[in-house]
């Protein structure tokens, strides 16, 4: 039947670009810069396998009965005998399932309690410890020891753990640097934790993954790993240069915004930890209020009112839209 | 409130739609009152609890919304195709993506699978109609005024826009001020009581009304798919209730059950949203894989492999539904035991599944395998759902997730579940169960149309966005930037949809042609079908059966033709007892709807006075001592005598 | 339909009484859902008073002791008015009926001054997410009880107009369901709210 040469066709396409993913490299899942992301992608290329194979046996055996047991027109049009089933089967494809949903369970189960230490060859060193706070639709990032905050871009030292400890001034969002490992939630009135690593210097692309409102697009960052001189010459930099964050400005920033980079000398957790409560003193629902019809993308236009008030350093400038994250 | 903020003014695309839904209504109300048509529509459908007629109605809603939830999807496609488009805005393409995903879960999947419900359970269990038939009319019409009042936010107030989770804080008058949220909560809240209602209503029926010696194991397994769905909405549908009430507090009257301050827990609605939420995935796919096994079974001429382990699984599949909804936020910052124990749960939940998939292949093994269109259909669910199931499985490594969560990656596996799972079910339930419904067969080359071009359409459009989420683009953007290297996979996915929509076309050019061309003359059993479904008239007579069949073993009606034994004798007839039709259902969803209205403009004297309607429906119900009618033995065998030529 | 029922007590004469009765207990099943949600709510809400009031603060053990008491006299009586239904008794049925409809409002009476006191304490609905949690599920319950009042009282009108019959049976039947379900879930109430709010 010609219905069914098509349907056959149709499905080793399908298998195509499947059987493609595991070897893709480009993407950025499969493109890890960092032990933690690593040992992710490990996993789940590992399960990419296992799922392979049972797409392939299924699609085989599928093809195989569809195209055997076809209605023809010289069959007589025979009745097939009835089957009630037959154990041993039924209980060789209960078990086989079992056996692969403990094979994927075992390192799955050793993956999530890795990521939640600091990766292993790093246990020994200091991380260094970056408050993470998210709002609408901006990141800020608060080094304590270094007394310094940015906004929108996220520099660390290569090589060294990071544990980012995270909360947001309102809605929920999500951290996520795929490259260097997986997302965790921030909250308001919580905190979250979440160790990474860059193995090298590099620029990565760091986004907001839990839908949050109208600049949602627009909430990535850009996380450069600088070696560890690099690292302290900014710091040092930054120290002379930029200005002091107020709490004003620091409701201003607050505001539901795009905005672009900001680097501050101090940082707000002089005078609130979202994680701690207090956030409500910073919402105004009026400024969330959408007027339907008078749209006036509002996203890019507040994007492109840089900010003129903060420091000058170097890397202020830059937009913070996305073009300057490609990771490919 | 003023007129400006009343109306959604202003994008020309909202504009031209309203113009264009204001001149259907206007065009309808027209056309019903030249053809005279009002007191017909009354009385045959907007009163009636024929089991038949309301399965009907729902799946005309239901196709309704599945070109409104469709042309989201469409727009959506339109805006990602390029990078940095302006097609939509953000705002837009926000209240765009929550209710395209309420729409195609709540008002476009489950009234096409409950109407099917509704149609065929009654019939293949040998009854007369459902337990409560006015009870049915109610949930349908309290269904319907939820789904109006959903899609009046279109035009009147504003979408909600906090996505079809609606996450708190942002679901929270705070960040959402307007009165879009507000529809989501109350509109939801309707339509779930009349869902509610009809779990009950299948789960008594199918208790009590089967036909003589229709014992548990003799339970057609579709029969058995809708008992155990029906089970999981009375168990989770009242979860979300509570969460709904508790949103619609916060939004309406100040609370704090989910904001950040004052001691609210935003988490707490994440929890009661999945405690329902996984399980009402279930609710529409379990239906959906019984649909599957009858068409397969029928087209496969040979009986369902494996009956009992089918059951074992459903009821297993079920039972894990409840237990895995912290798969949907691993990310939260659980401890790494929760989220391994999650992980274990969900993915145990792939082994019935796995049961299921080859005792299917195993049904058609040996079998006499012919591509009806229904067949069709039930044969592509096999690959795509597996491709859909195991990336499920990818899902529910927690560790995993951490990489895909939230990303078009999910978009790319959901909708490869629900698609096949949902959506090829009921295109397989509608051309299988058509002739039953009408008395014509939907036209099987056009169907062959709509059935390739959907399913290329679909894989198309859904297996990019697998990969442009491991690429790292996450779910919900309405814009990215070139750079990002996304644009080719979104191009062509977008193209993909287009194959789709053209899919769904032929789908609604199909029913047009077979209504006015496809022969009248299907006779009653027009597949060689294995269920009591196929033992009575097509359209099946109001009364469904003349004489209640007598069951003794499974695929009854497959047996009864082997051994002749379909015949009617006029002497085993006796009178047939109806309920009557009933104004009441219609009239509570109407005040329902309006008071549901009010309720979201806050305009609470209104509501008050409006809801003395639910009083007066209510005191007319409890009041009504009607105790339908008889049909005479004479017109039993005159009807029966059309179809079956004489009597014996 | 009706055959083998004969030694069935009358309101489950008829298959369709018999499918009332057995979809009640399946709407019981999803009531028990619905509370449980608002109880688990409840539970993690609890200690959110966001320093407004605590249980401990604004409970008063007196009052509540006092709605026990009438709910669950209520709930003792309304199984009288059935015992007086299964033996045909007309008057008892209706006389044991309004005893509990009383009994029932006085506890509605009771609840509501009590909310009327917490609010004066400075514990409104919208104070807190306990206060929040607390009169929700409260409220429920009490709104589940004014509903019943009112539904039972349609019947003592149909019961006075008809008699007992099949069906007049089965209603009523069926509200005492009703009714001893609400009893069942004050008590989780007394112990899981009042009590172990007064303890802890
Ligand atoms: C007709 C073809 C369909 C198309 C073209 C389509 C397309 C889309 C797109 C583009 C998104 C949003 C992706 C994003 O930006 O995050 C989406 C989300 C979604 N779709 Fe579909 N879809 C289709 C059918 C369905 C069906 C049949 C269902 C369910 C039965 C469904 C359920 C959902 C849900 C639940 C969401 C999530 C909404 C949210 O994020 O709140 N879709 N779909
Ligand atoms: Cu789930």
């Amino acid at each position: 039947m010609k219905g069914f040469k098509k349907l056959f066709g149709w499905l080793v396409m399908l298998t195509i670009p499947f059987l493609l993913a595991g070897c893709e490299s480009n993407l950025i899942v499969f493109d890890p810069k960092g032990p933690v992301a690593r040992s992710l992608t490990d996993l789940i290329i590992f399960s990419i396998i296992f799922m392979l194979v049972i797409v392939i046996v299924v699609f085989a055996l599928f093809g195989y009965i569809v195209w055997k047991y076809r209605a023809r027109s010289d069959d007589g049009n025979f009745e097939p005998e009835e089957e009630k089933g037959n154990h041993l089967l039924e209980i060789i494809w209960f078990t086989i399932p079992v056996i692969i949903v403990i094979a994927l369970m075992i390192p799955t189960t050793k993956t999530i309690y890795e990521v939640e230490d600091v990766p292993q060859g790093y246990e020994e060193e200091e991380p260094l410890v970056i408050h993470v706070t998210s709002a609408d639709w901006k990141w800020i990032f608060s080094y304590p020891d270094q007394d310094i905050e940015t906004v929108n871009y996220l520099n660390i030292p290569a090589d060294h753990p990071v544990q980012f400890k995270m909360t947001s001034a309102g809605t929920m969002q999500s951290f996520w640097v795929p490259e260097l490992g997986g997302q965790k939630y921030t909250m308001a009135n919580m905190q979250t934790n979440l160790f990474l690593v860059a193995d090298r210097p590099g620029s990565y692309y760091g986004r907001n993954t839990s839908f949050n409102g109208k600049g949602y697009a627009h909430m990535d960052f850009e996380v450069q790993a600088l070696s560890q001189d690099d690292f302290n010459d900014w710091v040092q930099e930054v120290h002379d240069t930029a200005n002091t964050l107020t709490e004003e400005k620091y409701s201003e920033i607050l505001e539901p915004t795009v905005i672009g980079r900001m680097t501050f000398n101090n940082t707000h957790l002089e005078w609130i930890d979202h994680a701690h409560g207090g956030s409500e003193k910073y919402l105004n629902p009026e400024l969330y209020r959408i007027s339907h019809g008078h749209e006036d993308h509002e996203g890019h236009d507040e994007k492109s009112e840089e900010e003129t008030d903060s420091n000058e350093d170097q890397t202020k400038t830059e937009p913070s839209q996305s073009e300057d994250h490609a990771h490919h | 409130m003023s007129l400006d903020e009343f109306f959604v003014t202003g994008d020309p695309l909202i504009l031209a739609s309203q113009i264009a839904i204001g001149l259907t209504m206007i065009g309808l109300i027209a056309l019903i009152t030249y053809l005279k048509r009002w007191k017909w529509l009354w009385n045959e459908w907007f009163t009636t609890v024929d089991h038949k007629k309301i399965g009907i109605m729902y799946i005309i809603s239901g196709v309704l919304m599945f070109f409104r939830g469709g042309v989201d999807g469409l727009l959506m496609k339109a805006q990602t195709s390029r990078p940095e488009l302006e097609f939509l805005d953000a705002q837009h393409y926000d209240e765009i993506f929550t209710t395209h995903g309420v729409i195609m879960i709540l008002f476009m999947a489950m009234p096409l699978l409950i109407g099917l419900m509704n149609v065929v359970i009654p019939l293949q269990i040998g009854a007369r109609d459902v337990a409560f038939p006015k009870l049915n009319a109610l949930s349908f019409w309290l269904f319907f005024a939820g789904a109006m009042l959903f899609n009046v936010s279109f035009v009147i107030g504003g979408s909600p826009d906090a996505g079809w989770t609606s996450y708190f804080p942002l679901a929270g008058k705070e960040f959402t001020p307007g009165v879009g949220n507000n529809y989501y909560a109350i509109a939801l809240q309707i339509a779930g009581i009349g869902t509610l209602a009809t779990g009950i209503n299948f789960v008594v029926t199918i208790i009590k009304m089967r036909a003589p010696g229709m014992t548990w194991m003799r339970l057609p397994i579709f029969v058995w798919s809708t008992f155990i769905t029906s089970i999981i909405i009375v168990a989770a549908f009242p979860i979300f209730t509570v969460a709904l009430a508790y949103m619609t507090l916060d939004r309406l009257f100040g609370t704090h059950f989910f904001t950040v301050a004052n001691g609210g827990d935003p988490m707490l609605w994440l929890n009661l949203f999945w405690l329902w939420g996984h399980p009402e995935v279930y609710i529409v796919v379990l239906p959906a894989f019984g649909m599957f096994s009858e068409v397969i079974a029928t087209f496969a001429r040979k009986n369902l492999y494996g009956y009992k382990s089918m059951v074992y699984a459903v009821a297993g599949i079920a039972f894990l539904s409840m237990l895995v909804w912290v798969h949907h936020f691993y990310t939260m910052g659980n401890s790494a035991a929760v989220n391994s124990i999650f992980s274990l749960t969900t993915m145990m939940i792939a082994i019935p599944t796995g049961v299921k998939i080859f005792n299917w292949l195993f049904t058609l093994r040996k079998g006499r395998i012919e591509f009806s269109t229904a067949m069709l259909w039930s044969l592509a669910f096999i690959p795509c759902f597996t491709i859909g199931g195991v990336t499920g499985v990818m899902l529910a490594m927690a560790a995993a997730d951490y990489q895909y969560h939230n990303t078009m990656f999910l978009v790319a596996h959901f909708h490869y579940v629900l698609i096949p799972g949902v959506v090829f079910a009921v295109f397989a339930g509608l051309y299988y169960w058509w002739p039953k419904m009408f008395g014509f067969k939907l036209n099987e080359k056009i169907g062959k149309w709509h059935f390739w071009l959907f399913v290329i359409g679909f894989n198309m459009t859904f297996m990019p966005m697998f990969f442009v989420g491991l690429d790292g683009m996450s779910r919900r953007m309405y814009t990215y930037s070139a750079s990002t290297g996304w644009a080719g996979w979104l191009g062509f996915s977008a193209i993909g949809s287009i194959i789709l929509a053209a899919g769904f076309a032929a789908l609604c050019y199909n029913i047009y042609w077979s209504f006015r061309y496809a022969s009248r003359d299907v006779g009653n059993d027009p597949w060689n079908g294995r269920t009591l479904e196929w033992a009575t008239a097509s359209p099946a007579p109001h009364y469904n059966f003349a004489k209640v069949p007598e069951v003794d073993r499974l695929d009854a009606y497959w047996y009864m033709k082997k051994e002749g034994n379909t015949g009617l004798k006029k002497s085993d007839l006796k009178p047939v007892h109806m309920p009557s039709n009933s104004w009441t259902p219609i009239f509570l969803a109407v005040v329902f709807g309006v008071v549901g209205f009010f309720l979201v403009f806050e305009w609470f004297t209104l509501a008050i006075l409006a809801s003395i309607g639910i009083v007066v429906g209510l005191v007319a119900n409890s009041f009504d001592y009607d105790d339908g009618y008889h049909i005479s033995v004479e017109e039993l065998a005159d009807e029966e005598r059309e179809w079956r030529g004489d009597l014996q | 339909m009706t055959s083998h029922a004969n030694n069935m007590p009358l309101e489950y004469k008829t298959q369709q009484s018999q499918m009332n009765i057995l979809g009640f207990w399946v709407f019981l099943g999803a009531e028990i859902v619905l509370f449980s949600t608002l109880f688990a709510s409840y539970f993690v809400l609890e200690h959110n008073t966001a320093g407004g009031p605590t249980g401990q603060d604004i409970f008063i053990l007196k009052d509540v002791l006092i709605e026990t008491f009438l709910l669950l006299t209520s709930s003792f009586t309304c199984g009288l008015a059935i015992h007086s239904m299964r033996s045909h008794h007309k008057t008892g049925l209706m006389v044991w009926t309004i005893v509990t409809l009383l009994l029932g409002a006085g506890f509605l009476y009771m609840e509501i001054n009590e909310f009327i006191h917490y609010v004066h304490e400075g514990a409104s609905i919208q104070t807190s997410g306990f206060t929040a949690a607390f009169f929700t599920l409260l409220g429920t319950h009490g709104a589940h009880v004014t509903f019943g009042i009112f539904w039972i009282s349609l019947l003592l009108i149909q019961l006075a107009r008809r008699g007992i019959t099949e069906k007049t049976a089965s209603k009523f039947f069926i509200a005492s369901l009703y009714w001893h379900f609400l009893d069942v879930v004050w008590i989780f109430i007394f112990t899981f709210v009042y009590l172990k709010g007064m303890v802890m």
